[in-house]
């Protein structure tokens, strides 16, 4: 810390952002330099909650070490399940039942439905707005609900499994969709009256934060945060996997490159998700949930990667394998890690009081960032 | 075909670098690794812009740095790898091409100890400054903190 004053000039003054600050959802630590009330630099400063996960999951079989990422993005818990199976099937060339595929599907897209309303009710928050924080909490709780029936928990879900999913989908699943996606249909203009088409909200917004183009790629940033500069990036899209290929659903673009078109692309992804469970829902194939695994699984020799499109963005891991029940090496690519090297650069030359929706519009989850 | 086409638009590299089995893996030496970087980054043909992962594997003997690139122009692929001296690793940075790998080289520079020319800032940035040997390594080990099961 000392010899971060000293290098910087003598009029500067350098404040702590945390770790306990409310805006930073987390235990997040930003030293910022600042010259008048002008952001000169922003330093993020990592780790509070860094349990050294991939290192735990080199000791962890290949059913075991999946659990582990529920515990990193806890809001998308399914994606990041998601991604680690669709790896393991991968290195086992393991076919996975249409129903099965459907019901991941589903559960992802709800999902992101229910990470991008607490992150709507949370940015809305961060700007001073309380009221949008229960709105959001009100819906979210439904699909908690719908998840808990299901899966048995309503964070850390755990249901997906090499092969398939690990129990086939409660009775009531397909009912209390069908009111939920009728309740948030009737809530999501509700939305856009509080918070999108306020006025005190777009000023703050609109124009805070500016990531160009060339800096949304050169600083790996992925998901909303890339997309709101105009960055297609939709790993749904570019790279497919399970049935996403078959699914009509738009890629949410917007050019703003501010907080503001962050936000959109949210706002819109949350249609989108809503049509592709629209699509699904009625039409979840009959037949098994879960293809024929060994009670061990060893994946073959080599090295496998495998991405997903999570709620911030591009999920990736990338296993090496000797050949043994455990993973020789484990990588996972957090997408939050990724954007929040772009802060800096987002926050140069703005002011102080603007920090918070810059940050707000990355969408930063700090177990992802940490692991 | 892939393989081909990036053969030739590298001139000069083929003599230092090895195609592996599976196509889209690349190793090169660790003295070729910022020319062929650069190259990677700017070929029309290649325009390698994205760098989405960044990491190292410790092989008990070596460790091999793993760089994940992608095209955002021509949408395709490639995993290039380097190899280092376990005792004394070291590799040019490229946190001035693809400017993400700032955070992730601090990151396998902290957890593998691999240090990395040029680099602007390389400090810890997860673990505690004082933090001694590097935990991601295969011979590691912590009495306090275990972590094995």
């Amino acid at each position: 810390m000392l010899e971060e004053i000293r290098t910087t000039e003598q009029d500067d003054l350098v404040i702590n952002v945390g770790p306990q600050h409310p805006s930073t959802h987390g235990v997040l630590h930003l030293v910022i330099t600042l010259n008048g009330e002008t952001i000169k630099k922003v330093e993020p400063h990592l780790g509070y909650v860094h349990r050294s996960i991939e290192k735990m999951c080199e000791s962890l079989t290949y059913r075991q070490f999946i659990l582990t990422t529920s515990r990193m993005d806890y809001l998308s818990a399914h994606i990041n399940n998601h991604c680690c199976v669709l790896c393991v099937e991968k290195g086992l060339q393991l076919d996975v039942p249409p129903r099965a595929q459907v019901i991941r599907i589903l559960m992802d897209e709800l999902t992101r439905i229910a990470s991008h309303v607490l992150w709507w009710g949370a940015f809305a928050m961060d700007l001073g707005a309380i009221t949008p924080f229960f709105h959001a909490f009100r819906e979210r709780e439904v699909i908690n609900d719908i998840m808990e029936e299901t899966c048995g928990t309503r964070l850390t879900m755990n249901y997906m499994m090499p092969g398939g999913v690990m129990y086939d989908l409660h009775p009531n699943f397909q009912k209390r969709v069908h009111e939920f996606i009728k309740l948030f249909k009737s809530k999501l203009p509700e939305y856009h009256e509080l918070v999108t088409n306020n006025v005190i909200f777009q000023e703050r917004t609109k124009g805070v934060g500016m990531l160009s183009y060339e800096d949304a790629i050169s600083y790996g940033c992925s998901g909303p945060a890339a997309r709101g500069s105009g960055v297609s990036s939709d790993i749904r899209k570019l790279y497919p996997y399970e049935i996403y290929n078959q699914l009509q659903f738009e890629e949410c673009l917007e050019y703003g490159c501010d907080s503001f078109a962050r936000y959109q692309v949210r706002m819109n992804e949350m249609m989108q998700s809503l049509s592709i469970v629209e699509q699904l829902i009625d039409n979840i194939p009959e037949g098994d949930i879960q293809a024929k695994t060994k009670a061990v699984i060893k994946l073959p020799k080599g090295e496998f990667y495998s991405r997903v499109e999570s709620a911030r963005g591009e999920f990736g891991v990338y296993i090496v394998s000797e050949g043994g029940t455990t993973p020789y090496r484990i990588k996972f690519r957090s997408p939050g890690f990724s954007n929040l090297s772009a802060l800096d650069q987002m926050a140069r030359g703005q002011k102080i009081g603007d920090l918070v929706a810059m940050m707000g519009s990355l969408d930063l989850v700090i177990p992802d960032i940490d692991r | 075909m892939f393989n081909e086409e990036l053969l030739t638009a590298l001139p000069g590299i083929q003599s230092t670098s090895s195609f592996e089995d599976g196509g889209e893996w690349l190793t090169v030496y660790t003295t070729d690794w910022l020319h062929l970087a650069k190259k990677l980054r700017k070929h029309p043909d290649l325009l390698f812009d994205y760098l989405f992962c960044l990491t190292c594997v410790d092989w008990k003997t070596h460790l091999t740095m793993v760089y994940h690139l992608s095209s955002t122009v021509h949408r395709h692929n490639i995993v290039v790898k380097s190899k280092l001296d376990r005792d004394n690793p070291e590799i040019e940075s490229v946190s001035h091409i693809w400017k993400t790998a700032e955070f992730h080289e601090r990151e396998v520079f902290e957890l593998f100890g691999v240090n990395f020319l040029h680099h602007p800032d390389l400090r810890n940035l997860i673990l505690p400054e004082d933090w001694e040997r590097y935990p991601l390594r295969k011979d590691y080990e912590d009495p306090v903190n275990m972590i094995k099961l």
